[in-house]
């Protein structure tokens, strides 16, 4: 009953959203006008509607109602309940139909509260919106319907992948899924700028917010994603240029040189029409994304949806909404005029490098992301990893931190070198005490080497915007800026510390053995079963010891799941202040020892806490904007409100 | 200075659009080249590995790799947690029917979910063996459930079917049978 209430609210929603693509459209036509007033309401109601229908969901996973197909093949009865609820999303429909909700929901709240674009802008946009939520519910309803009923009942259900039974994971997906979504009202809005050639500061405005919003959710993402891949998967690694990891790379970078150009057009309404571009990739992005996991198209560790059919429909989508909002650019771009010109060396200038830089790595992860293909297409096998990508995208990381160095104290449109010189020589000095001690040490790789040296620098010259600035007074989307840009350098300093620095170590263990790894001395005291609700494992009980400190007691295990059968191993780490233990128990050898890989990693949580850093710096931004809007709004209100009472 | 030309030359902004299209050309082709994604044993052609496993439903007779002997049989990897396992529970009872003899190897069940599971879809099984570790369904390179073999009479593998038997595929499964010489 409640599956076929959510059923019923799924394609009343897609209803609605046929609506108010309808009344959106023919709305901009001079003989349409007057059905402009239902498409906000219609938006909203859209919106509540697949909310429901997500409810819906959440509760026959939580009842875990095994007559619906979805439930038996995702869940389980043993199963803890936050993976049931995970379970919900952690699978090919649940997760479109989350999709579609959240996407619902943000076209009601852009519909609710967006009033400074010009109307028929607006119209466009949510029309938009629609056409795109549209694609979405076919799909869900034609070829990927969640509410499927199963004849006969099975007795239990198969479990979901124990690789996903992980609180931080369960929580990853939907992460980036408020990402994706957020992307696709940006992509909403430029469609409404074009169609409407309304691409100005305004529209600039209206869409930041989203753009913000949704590149917070992507780093932190992405960081989860990265930290989960580390230590689940027990290969010591944080990144391992997966199509999977690239394909939610790829968006953040788009977003993130969206961020910037956005802030130009908002402030100094130049880059008009790469800006519009920049709308369109992003969100073309996050669907590529979903298209390659989805498709299977390209093999991948995270693939766990892998169907032809599906990979169709989602080719299709992608081909009707980016291929037509390309053309919609082409057609359209040559009549958005340039907007104002800035000198090279200026704010805009720097941001302008910025979005080079970004949109070539983003090139450079696309194409080696997408090179197996072509490859193949030729009759080769090959696969494509870290030495393609690592110094490929350093070639272009490396010029574009230089330049965010200098861009935030550049003056809008005009300014001269000579100016910052000053604020730009710290940094520079610090850059050479770390270069001259890292060559004397002279140990490690070229890269890790640039990695430390820009990282030093940049962690001081993030700070220099808040020089001679009354720090009450700053605003946050400052604030904002200078700690969005200090965690670039965390992440950058934990990166290069890792390659730098970490210390690896595979040994053979008998039970009262002791290893050294690093500065670490790990003890293997015992090997012993132990049992979880849905799992048995083999558990290492180990005391390490770093230098004379006294020991600390750690347990990774080799678990097995038995719904389905699956085997695990789960890592151990220490944290300290200066980096990580990490601690991975492999097979029994035939003579009794058992196989350990230890890691000292030093100073590799400084990538997370960059990323999260990076994260709080966009939330301040974005705190700042929107609390400058509504008091706009406030402002705005009481002088209507006064001048209506003067009127009377 | 701008992102992108708006007036000096207009085919530019085609370009994106043309990009995209070669995007789009080079997946379609990605997906309608002729992949197989299923993981064949290599085992088939060979003799079936040697193994003997404890009866999954006492009383009901064990199976040994040495009960694969005398005329062409089926071997099927199953569960009573599989879902798959269920959907093709009618195909079974019906080669079963024909005359096929058909012996389980039940994966990581429970005795009394394997009773319940055969109670509903039927018992079309002439010995069931217990798995309880996986060994034989690794050593048959069998990499999921369900999956099926064809044995002949000299207990080498002749055929492997990964997936559920659908109505579709009876057809194939027979004819490999018959090659077995059934």
């Amino acid at each position: 009953m409640i599956a076929e209430l959510g059923l019923a609210a799924l394609w009343l929603a897609a209803a609605l959203a046929a609506l108010q693509l309808i009344a959106g459209a023919m709305a901009l036509t001079a003989r349409g006008a007057g059905l402009g007033g239902i498409v906000r309401p219609v938006a909203i109601v859209q919106g509540l509607l697949a909310l429901l229908a997500f409810l819906a969901l959440i509760v026959v996973f939580c009842q875990t109602d095994l007559s619906v197909k979805l439930v038996a093949m995702n869940s389980h009865s043993a199963k803890p309940l936050v993976f049931k609820l995970a379970g919900a999303w952690g699978n090919h429909e649940g997760s479109m139909l989350l999709w579609v909700t959240v996407m619902g929901l943000a076209g009601g709240f852009v519909a609710m509260v967006e009033r400074r674009l010009p109307e028929p802008a607006m119209l466009a946009t949510l029309a938009g919106q629609a056409f795109v939520s549209l694609g979405f519910y076919a799909f869900l309803l034609l070829s990927s319907n969640p509410f499927e009923r199963l004849d006969p009942v099975p007795a239990e259900g198969q479990g979901l992948n124990p690789l996903l039974q992980d609180l931080g994971l369960a929580f990853h997906p939907p992460t980036l899924y408020f990402g994706y979504v957020g992307l696709s009202v940006a992509f909403s809005f430029a469609i409404g700028a074009l169609v409407t050639r309304q691409v100005g500061p305004a529209f600039a405005r209206a869409m930041r917010p989203w753009v913000l919003g949704a590149w917070i959710f992507l780093t932190i993402g992405i960081a989860a994603g990265s930290y989960w891949a580390y230590y689940e998967l027990g290969w010591g690694g944080w990144w391992f240029w997966d199509p999977v990891e690239n394909a939610s790379l790829m968006p953040w970078l788009a977003a993130t040189a969206l961020l910037h150009s956005v802030s130009v057009l908002a402030s100094r309404d130049a880059l008009r029409a790469w800006t519009v571009m920049l709308g369109v990739v992003a969100f073309s992005m996050s669907m590529v994304g979903t298209f390659l996991v989805r498709s299977g198209i390209l093999t991948s560790v995270h693939a766990f949806a892998v169907d032809p059919e599906r990979g169709s429909f989602i080719l299709g989508l992608l081909a009707i909404n980016i291929g037509g909002a390309l053309t919609l650019f082409a057609l359209r771009a040559a009549t958005v005029s340039e907007g104002k010109r800035f000198a090279p060396i200026s704010r805009e200038g720097a941001l302008v490098v910025n979005n080079v830089m970004l949109t070539a790595i983003l090139g450079i992860v696309l194409f080696g992301t997408l090179y197996p293909l072509v490859a193949e297409a030729f009759g080769a096998q090959v696969s494509v990893g870290p030495p393609y990508f690592n110094p490929m995208s350093a070639l272009f990381v490396v010029p574009m931190l230089l330049v965010l160095m200098v861009g935030p104290l550049l003056r809008w449109r005009r300014d001269k070198i000579a100016r910052v010189r000053s604020l730009v020589a710290v940094p520079l000095l610090l850059m050479t005490g770390v270069a001259a001690y890292l060559v004397i040490r002279s140990d490690i790789g070229v890269l890790p080497m640039i990695g430390l040296v820009l990282a030093g620098g940049l962690a001081i010259a993030s700070l220099m915007p808040l020089k001679g600035r009354d720090l009450r007074r700053t605003p946050l989307a400052v604030w904002g800026m200078v700690l969005a840009h200090f965690g670039v350098a965390v992440s950058l300093a934990g990166m290069a510390s890792d390659s730098a620095f970490s210390v690896e170590k595979l040994v053979a263990a008998r039970p009262g053995d002791t290893a050294t790894v690093g500065p670490w001395h790990v003890t293997l005291e015992r090997v012993e079963p132990v049992a979880g609700p849905n799992w048995t494992a083999l558990q290492g009980d180990i005391t390490a010891r770093y230098g004379a400190a006294s020991a600390q007691s750690i347990h990774p295990q080799a678990r097995s799941f038995w719904s389905p059968p699956q085997q695990t191993s789960e890592s151990a780490l220490l944290t300290r202040w200066n980096g990580q233990l990490y601690v991975v128990l492999g097979d029994q050898a035939g003579d009794g020892r058992w196989q350990l890989r230890l890691w000292w990693k030093p100073f590799v949580t400084l990538i997370w806490i960059g990323g999260l850093i990076i994260a709080l710096g966009g939330t301040l931004a974005l705190l700042g904007r929107v609390l400058s809007d509504v008091r706009r709004w406030i402002a705005r209100d009481k002088i209507a409100w006064r001048r209506e009472r003067q009127g009377r | 200075m701008n992102g992108v030309p708006a007036s000096s030359s207009r085919w530019t902004l085609w370009l994106p659009l043309m990009l995209f299209g070669a995007f789009v050309a080079l997946v379609l082709y990605g997906m309608v080249r002729p992949a197989d994604r299923n993981v064949a044993s290599a085992l088939v052609g060979k003799q079936l590995p040697a193994f003997a496993l404890k009866a999954a439903l006492p009383p009901q007779p064990a199976l040994s790799s040495r009960d694969f002997r005398g005329k062409p049989k089926l071997l099927n990897m199953f569960a009573s947690w599989c879902v798959p396992c269920a959907v093709e529970a009618p195909q079974l009872d019906q080669l079963a029917g024909m005359g096929v003899e058909i012996n389980g190897v039940a994966i990581r069940d429970r005795p009394e979910d394997l009773a319940a599971f055969l109670e509903r879809n039927g018992n079309p099984f002439t010995r069931i063996g217990a798995d309880n570790v996986s060994a034989v369904q690794l050593a048959l390179g069998s990499s999921g459930v369900p999956e099926t073999f064809v044995i002949d009479a000299a207990g080498t593998i002749r055929h492997q079917h990964i997936g559920e038997i659908r109505p579709e595929h009876l057809p194939t499964l027979l004819a490999k049978l018959k090659e077995a010489g059934l």
